[in-house]
């Protein structure tokens, strides 16, 4: 069954403080894949999800999201397309409670009038967020962080997520558990579009994957295949 | 002996509580700018003497008393709060951090000699019958204006802290503050944000600049020497915390009618920037600073 296209990226040029960061990018992202996106520190791939949400504007190429251009949008008006970005690092909101967190998630005027029941999902997903929803986000642990990140995320009603590192700095017990709210994400029909270092553990979960190198985009295809290429397996499986 | 002394230091407590109202006033937006955008508004006297001068205007030309003025200055302050974030400030943030800040100098040198030029360097203040009517016992006489400011001050705190902790708006505006980058990614307009913040601070601004009116006589000069005032209050507060604002306002009262009291008028703000040079020199954040 051929899924339609979500994300149609063409052709990124981006500078960022008068370097070249991206060279010539495109990627696509089909409707309820998902997409891992992986490479060395430094290859790209954060600066990519920024370009897509608006935070850095691109010098060349597009972005379509459902068939509409979104390259000139600001971030805030991304966010109202349906992309949710959930950053590198986890940044949630230090001195807000966790429930402030996730209310701000709903921001943008479609989700704020689904606010209830997004938060009625989010607190499914992730209950130890509704048991601490009057601490201060900075109160939580590393990885009830990063849950509060996804939850926060998941309030804007997103279509497609931008998942950035979500497994950095956290125990592998915890990585467990960020990844099985990952798989109960996409069986809610939502769209990834996944950025790790763990290249393993990401090509596990993906369908497709990106590699990116100093910039470019080097290879891609199905996990499958790519995990039959020489210099992925040299590269990142070490065999 | 004992009672006497009780007698006389319960003046200078009153009064340094009730001042510290006014201070507080001043410095609540101050503190509120550089809370969400880091950026000390070096124009903010000035934009509290604007409001004093609009009410100076509006009660010797039209008779209107100045705290029903507050009723078209607050609007208009707000008006020019957000025009001058949207329209000079978000520009200059865009170019370096050290840009809006000499844009704040330009605004306040700017209101100054439009100030200087339309009301000249003469003393004016806003002389109601309640401003200089006074309350109490005994020796112990307090003015109104003093009560007033407390109260008034009181009342913005209070606001802005429920508005801070409750509305979407002032939710995203603490958002914002934290952390600007994952704000813009929650689907928050931050410059929008932004311009409310700075609205706000010049609707303090209106209020404080009424009751500063109401309390002492103001030149055109005046927005410096309070702006002074102010910051000291945010010093010892905490840059951002509106209860540490209030408190530090208190504080610094305190510290100039007491020092007055027991070293003399000349003393006062000796007393009183004493104690910012100590909160800076023990607790830099402030007392309610993170």
């Amino acid at each position: 069954m051929p899924q339609k296209t979500l994300l149609k990226i063409s052709n990124i040029d981006t500078f960022y403080g008068g370097i070249q960061a991206l060279w010539d990018v495109s990627l696509e992202v089909k409707s309820k894949e998902i997409v891992a996106l992986i490479g060395a520190n430094g290859s790209g791939k954060s600066t990519l999800l920024d370009v897509i949400s608006g935070l850095i504007s691109p010098a060349k190429g597009s972005i379509e999201f459902e068939g509409k251009s979104i390259t000139k949008l600001n971030p805030y008006q991304v966010v109202g397309r349906g992309i949710s970005h959930v950053p590198e690092g986890r940044r949630v909101f230090p001195e807000l409670s966790v429930l402030d967190n996730l209310i701000l998630g709903s921001y943008n005027r479609t989700a704020r009038s689904r606010k209830e029941q997004n938060l009625t999902i989010v607190y499914e997903l992730f209950p130890i967020l509704e048991e601490r929803r009057n601490q201060l986000a900075k109160t939580l642990s590393g990885g009830e962080q990063q849950m509060l990140a996804l939850g926060r995320g998941l309030m804007s009603n997103p279509k497609l997520m931008l998942l950035d590192e979500m497994s950095l700095g956290l125990a592998p017990i915890v990585i467990n558990n960020v990844y099985k709210a990952l798989r109960k994400i996409r069986e809610r029909g939502i769209t990834i579009l996944l950025v790790e270092q763990n290249v393993r553990r990401s090509l596990d979960e993906a369908d497709r994957a990106y590699i990116m190198e100093a910039g470019r985009v080097v290879l891609s295809g199905d996990v499958a295949d790519l995990r039959k290429e020489k210099e992925v397996k040299k590269a990142y499986f070490g065999v | 002996m004992a009672s006497e002394f009780l007698a006389d230091i319960t003046t200078p407590l009153i009064m340094g509580i009730l001042l510290g109202g006014l201070y507080a006033l001043i410095a609540l937006g101050l503190s509120l700018v550089f809370g969400v955008m880091k950026l000390i508004n070096v124009a903010h006297g000035d934009l509290v003497l604007f409001s004093s001068y609009f009410a100076y205007a509006a009660l010797t030309m039209a008779g209107i008393d100045p705290i029903l003025s507050l009723v078209i200055g607050i609007p208009l302050l707000f008006v020019m709060g957000f025009a001058i974030q949207k329209y000079l400030l978000s520009r200059a943030f865009a170019i370096s951090m050290e840009a809006p800040l000499i844009i704040a100098f330009g605004i306040s040198l700017i209101f100054q000699n439009f100030q200087q030029i339309v009301w000249s360097p003469m003393s004016r203040g806003l002389t109601t019958s309640y401003a200089l009517a006074s309350f109490g016992t005994g020796n112990v006489r307090v003015p109104f204006a003093y009560l007033l400011d407390f109260i008034a001050a009181l009342v913005v705190m209070l606001l802005l802290r429920e508005f801070l902790s409750r509305t979407y708006l002032g939710k995203a505006i603490n958002a914002a503050s934290q952390d600007r980058r994952a704000a813009q990614l929650m689907g928050i307009n931050t410059g929008r944000v932004y311009a409310f913040a700075f609205a706000i601070s010049m609707v303090t601004a209106a209020l404080a600049g009424v009751f500063l009116g109401l309390t002492f006589p103001f030149t055109p000069q005046s927005g410096v020497s309070f702006l002074i005032i102010a910051f000291g209050v945010v010093i010892i507060g905490g840059l951002g915390s509106m209860l540490g604002t209030f408190i530090g306002g208190m504080v610094l009262g305190l510290a100039q009618t007491l020092g007055g009291y027991f070293f003399g008028a000349a003393a006062q703000m000796l007393c009183a920037y004493s104690i910012v040079i100590i909160v800076l020199a023990v607790r830099p954040q402030g007392i309610f600073g993170r």
